[in-house]
């Protein structure tokens, strides 16, 4: 058939253009994902949405939908395999989820609730990070930065503010701020803007709002992000 | 009511710990409520705040809530170890350091100077250092840095309802797991 492929035995209608993750969302199917999002160009940088396309370890967010190509997706060794790399994310953070204010509406951890993540296995690094709340409306808190590069392709792609950026190669990885200081603060930075908007996790959190939808009744408390793939395909782009 | 085939022979014991904990999660095990009297026809308490006995003896289940922050922590945790067939970190302390790690980047010395000295309406001209206290480690640590831990419950702290969920599949010998809404690590 054409315009259409395979995933886990599914048949997979997409149109031409589109990456296996943006087909499979679409379709009501769920590929585990962090550093995607709808409007931005897929960077392949978490690796979570890694699938098995002819025999072949790929990142589905940067692979082009292609008539006839068979797509393993929700196999438990790839999920084995994800929840390896959430627990390499947790340990190497500092990811302290009941004092968070993103709990609940975090993307990290609702895979991690969605892959029965039950610990983070691995010693934990403790990390020393920054938090910069120079800015008058919006903290950073590095601690729980997961490096995604979202934040620097919105402020890039869309506000054209070029803001963030990524420095720093390997483990030394971390989010710059583009200002001499390297001070939120200092930047042109808006809670209007797309970049204010895209963290997966609670890097990037609005000041003086906590709490304002109670722990328990947020996105993911209730129901798997695996079955809200209509949401992570229509958050505003 | 548990899904039980039939009772075990003999109960199993089992033996509670908070460590470096608030006991928050001791008190979500007593938010089983009515769930507790039927967890009290499969198992009996060995060591635990429960009972007020001071040392764990043989065990088939250890729940240890809390990390791993002073030495008296690291002894208890073997204690718990070397008696109970299997242990269980229950709750975010005991699985990942919870909120106590937080101190994790910063030196202890000045955690205490902080503590003792500088908070505001602190009367002090020490640190206590009486040889009954235990010393602080450097870090705070989950228990699977410390000793082998079987099964985790994350949480913080983990509803009574998982609780009882975890436990119950582990006593009727299935695969220990939690619903959905179960799963929670805040």
């Amino acid at each position: 058939m054409e315009n259409t492929f395979i995933i886990d035995g599914m048949p997979i209608p997409f149109e031409p253009g589109q990456n296996v993750l943006q087909a499979a969302l679409a379709a009501g199917i769920f590929i585990p994902h962090l550093c995607f999002y709808p409007g931005l160009k897929p960077n392949g940088n978490c690796k979570l949405c890694t699938v098995i396309i002819n025999g072949r370890h790929v990142s589905a967010c940067t692979t082009l939908a292609n008539s006839g190509i068979e797509v393993a997706n929700n196999t438990p060794e790839l999920n084995n395999k994800r929840r390896l790399m959430l627990q390499m994310l947790f340990v190497s953070g500092n990811h302290f989820c009941p004092g968070c204010e993103k709990s609940g509406n975090c993307q990290l951890q609702a895979l991690a609730y969605d892959l029965e993540m039950m610990t983070p296995h691995f010693n934990h690094f403790f990390p020393k990070r920054t938090i910069d709340a120079s800015h008058p409306e919006a903290f950073l808190d590095m601690n729980r930065c997961i490096t995604c590069g979202l934040c620097v392709q919105a402020s890039g792609e869309v506000d054209k503010k070029n803001i963030f950026a990524l420095s720093g190669r390997g483990m030394a990885s971390h989010v710059v701020i583009n200002t001499p200081s390297g001070k939120l603060g200092d930047s042109d930075f808006a809670m209007s803007d797309k970049a204010a908007r895209v963290c997966p996790v609670g890097a990037i959190l609005p000041k003086r709002r906590g709490y304002a939808i109670p722990i328990g009744e947020r996105r993911y408390d209730e129901l798997p992000i695996s079955s809200q793939t209509e949401f992570l395909t229509t958050r505003e782009t | 009511m548990l899904s039980l085939q039939e009772p075990p022979e003999r109960k199993l014991r089992v033996a509670t710990v908070s460590l470096s904990g608030c006991f928050g999660c001791h008190m979500s095990f007593l938010d089983m409520d009515e769930n507790l009297l039927d967890l009290f026809e499969l198992v009996e308490f060995d060591r635990s705040p429960l009972t007020d006995i001071k040392h764990c003896g043989p065990c088939d289940i250890g729940l240890i809530e809390g990390g791993v922050c002073n030495s008296e922590n690291v002894h208890v945790l073997r204690e718990f170890r070397n008696n109970c067939r299997t242990l269980i970190a229950l709750g975010a302390c005991a699985v990942n350091g919870g909120l106590p790690a937080l101190r994790n980047g910063l030196d202890v010395r000045e955690v205490l100077r902080e503590a003792y000295f500088e908070q505001l309406g602190v009367v002090s001209n020490t640190i206590p250092n009486d040889v009954e206290l235990p010393l602080l480690l450097d870090k705070v640590h989950p228990i699977n840095e410390v000793v082998f831990v079987d099964y985790f419950i994350p949480g913080c702290p983990p509803s009574g309802d998982a609780i009882f969920k975890f436990l119950t599949d582990l006593v009727a010998g299935r695969t220990p797991r939690l619903d959905y809404p179960q799963m929670r690590f805040d």
